[in-house]
């Protein structure tokens, strides 16, 4: 089932949580709405399930507004970041729950819903774990135990706030692996917050990645990190090195340093930030010209297939104050070519250099 | 010996036992063990004769029946009490928190001088009552209410605790599993409340069955009426009846303490029904 919404905004008190949001997710898609925290994901995800109302906008499900339908209604699946698992009742019995609280006339028999629980306990492979209680499961089993009793209602769209945030980072890899496969098996149009970028990359179909209330960009994993629409984009994915500058001809003037730069329809003059990942950057040695910025070598990381090298820059350095940090990472030959060494100045010179107007780039210091 | 010896974090187990034993003996079994003691000077006969007098009969279901109905009331409308102070902000809300444990406070016969005030039939109260045909002071209707007075703040402060602890996503999920209001209160809240609210029910009722000061003056005590099982224990002292009056007293403490046993069970077994005692 496709979900829409159209133009949500809510506000707790003077903050904004949500700023005029609308978005489609197609059906049986798995999208990741992925931001910092306080970026809203998680009320837009409980104004989709109806836990939360929005002071304005709609929520369509299958093209029918259900703004106005309680969450009981709107037969969502929800899954919580902390399992909110019934503690007082077996894992037997909170699967059940779903069934068990039908009107009377819609109510499967007893008999019927011990099937269908059996039936998801080996979906979600803990058949053998009926009888316990919550108190007495793994984290990961938890989820896993609240996934099955979400799916028990057979909802129509399933919702996981966070699902993976309060498991260890083994558990972690392990679930969002089988959660991508069941996803596969079940086709459900399926949304997940996270904060966690290499999650949502790995396991979605799509990718919405939100900041204060806004969503900054919507595609396939490989066209958010690929081609990031934004600064915020290019900040959030993956770790990045930026420099602040003015146009100057073909080039970037970043302090008293030239930074070459592709073709572009900057106007000259204007304040930019440009971005580059580690593996766009190469160190040369410092020959007493101005272009590439210069940087010194702190620390080198050899280990592994490729180099990462930790460098401080120089521009713009007055006394006390330490340089801005950047990463750089080089094949083993490349280093040795360098001959590098801690403490030793070079200049960093980007392959592939990406250049935002300045005011729109306020997102990305962080 | 030593090889067994096994450490635990905080020391002293056999001193913090001993001490235990001896005080409990101490300030509670000794003091139970002389009624016991004093109820042994009469005879079978004269013991029955004592504790299956018609008016002493009559107090026991007054005092047992009015502290039960007491505590049921208490346990209903504490919980609810409990659920706004904790649910919901309003103004005053840590004034209404305080005036719960005033009835603790309050020296009871104040309580009791302050109800009848009310409730007598030219009373606040009492002068409205009165016209509809019902009366409260002099009744046991009186009774129950200064049990209900003096209960409160037992139920309130032991549910109190728990329900904080309650995640409001637990009904969030219950509600997006399609609960309505009633099946969510039914299956998932009252099942976490309930081991509390039966210890508030228990020691609300334990409080109203061993309360003297505030029923007097609203009970009128009249004989077989509005006479409490204390009050009949009091009036055998002031006859220099020793021996009576703890022949009463004995069969007090027996029904309470079975009473107390039976919520106690209730008690264990809900907590093993719902695992957590295991």
């Amino acid at each position: 089932m496709s979900i829409q919404v159209r133009n949500i905004r809510k506000t707790f008190g003077d903050f904004i949580a949500l700023d005029d949001v609308s978005l489609d997710f197609p059906a049986g898609e798995l999208v990741a709405l992925l931001g910092p925290s306080g970026c809203g994901k998680t009320t837009l995800l409980r104004i989709i399930a109806g836990l939360e109302q929005a002071d304005a906008g709609r929520v369509m499900l299958d093209g029918a507004d259900a703004s106005g339908t309680h969450v009981r209604e709107r037969q969502v699946g929800f899954v919580f970041q902390h399992y909110a698992l019934f503690r007082h009742m077996t894992v037997f019995d909170n699967v059940a729950f779903g069934m068990r609280m039908k009107p009377r006339g819609q109510r499967p028999s007893e008999k019927e819903t011990r099937t269908k629980v059996e039936e998801l306990l080996t979906l979600v492979q803990l058949e053998w774990l009926a009888d316990r209680f919550p108190a007495q499961l793994s984290g990961g089993q938890r989820q896993r135990i609240a996934l099955a009793r979400a799916l028990a209602v057979e909802p129509r769209v399933l919702l996981l706030d966070e699902p993976f945030g309060a498991l260890d980072a083994k558990v972690r890899k392990e679930l969002r692996r089988w959660l991508r496969k069941l996803h596969d098996e079940l086709h459900i149009t399926s949304i997940f917050v996270t904060h966690d970028q290499e999650e949502a990359l790995e396991v979605a179909d799509r990718v919405v990645l939100m900041d204060r209330g806004h969503v900054e960009q919507i595609g396939t994993p490989e066209e958010v990190y690929r081609q990031p629409a934004t600064p915020f984009v290019y900040g959030f994915l993956g770790s990045v090195n930026f420099f602040h500058g003015r146009v100057d001809g073909g080039n970037l003037r970043v302090g008293e340093d030239l930074l070459p730069h592709a073709p572009h329809e900057l106007d000259a003059g204007s304040e930019v930030i440009a971005f580059a990942r580690p593996h766009e950057l190469d160190l040369v040695p410092d020959t007493h010209t101005d272009t590439g910025v210069a940087a010194r070598v702190m620390r080198i990381h050899a280990f592994g297939v490729s180099v990462r090298v930790e460098l401080e820059g120089l521009n713009g350095l007055s006394g006390m104050s330490s340089g801005q940090h950047f990463e750089v990472e080089l094949t083993q030959q490349r280093v040795a070519e360098l001959a590098l060494a801690e403490g030793q100045n070079v200049r960093l010179l980007p392959s592939r250099l990406k250049v935002f107007q300045r005011n729109d780039a306020i997102g990305a210091s962080a | 010996m030593a090889a067994a010896q096994t450490f635990r974090v905080l020391p002293g187990f056999r001193l913090t036992l001993g001490y235990t034993l001896a005080y409990l003996s101490l300030i509670v079994l000794l003091p139970l063990a002389t009624v016991f003691l004093k109820t042994a000077s009469l005879s079978a006969a004269e013991f029955w004769n004592v504790i299956s007098a018609p008016r002493v009969v009559a107090s026991y279901k007054l005092s047992f029946g009015v502290s039960l109905a007491a505590a049921a009331i208490n346990a209903v409308f504490g919980l609810m009490l409990a659920w706004s102070l904790v649910r919901y902000g309003f103004p005053g809300k840590r004034f209404v928190d305080a005036l719960i444990d005033l009835p603790f406070a309050l020296p009871t016969a104040v309580a009791g001088i302050a109800l009848t005030a009310l409730y007598a039939k030219n009373g606040w109260i009492g002068q409205y009552l009165d016209p509809l045909g019902i009366q409260v002071a002099f009744k046991p209707l009186g009774v129950l209410v200064a049990l209900v007075f003096i209960g409160l703040p037992f139920v309130v402060r032991t549910v109190q605790p728990i329900l904080e602890d309650l995640d409001t996503e637990l009904e969030d999920a219950a509600a997006s599993l399609g609960a309505g209001r009633w099946q969510i209160f039914r299956h998932v809240i009252l099942p976490v409340l309930l081991p509390a609210l039966l210890t508030g029910f228990a020691l609300a009722f334990a409080r109203a069955v061993g309360e003297y000061g505030s029923v007097i003056f609203i009970a009128g005590n009249i004989p077989m009426v509005s006479e409490i099982t204390p009050l009949m224990i009091i009036t055998k002292l002031e006859q220099y009846d020793y021996a009576g009056a703890t022949a009463i007293a004995v069969v007090m403490l027996v029904l309470s303490f079975l009473l107390l046993l039976l919520i106690n069970g209730l008690q264990a077994w809900t907590a093993r029904r719902t695992g957590r005692d295991r």
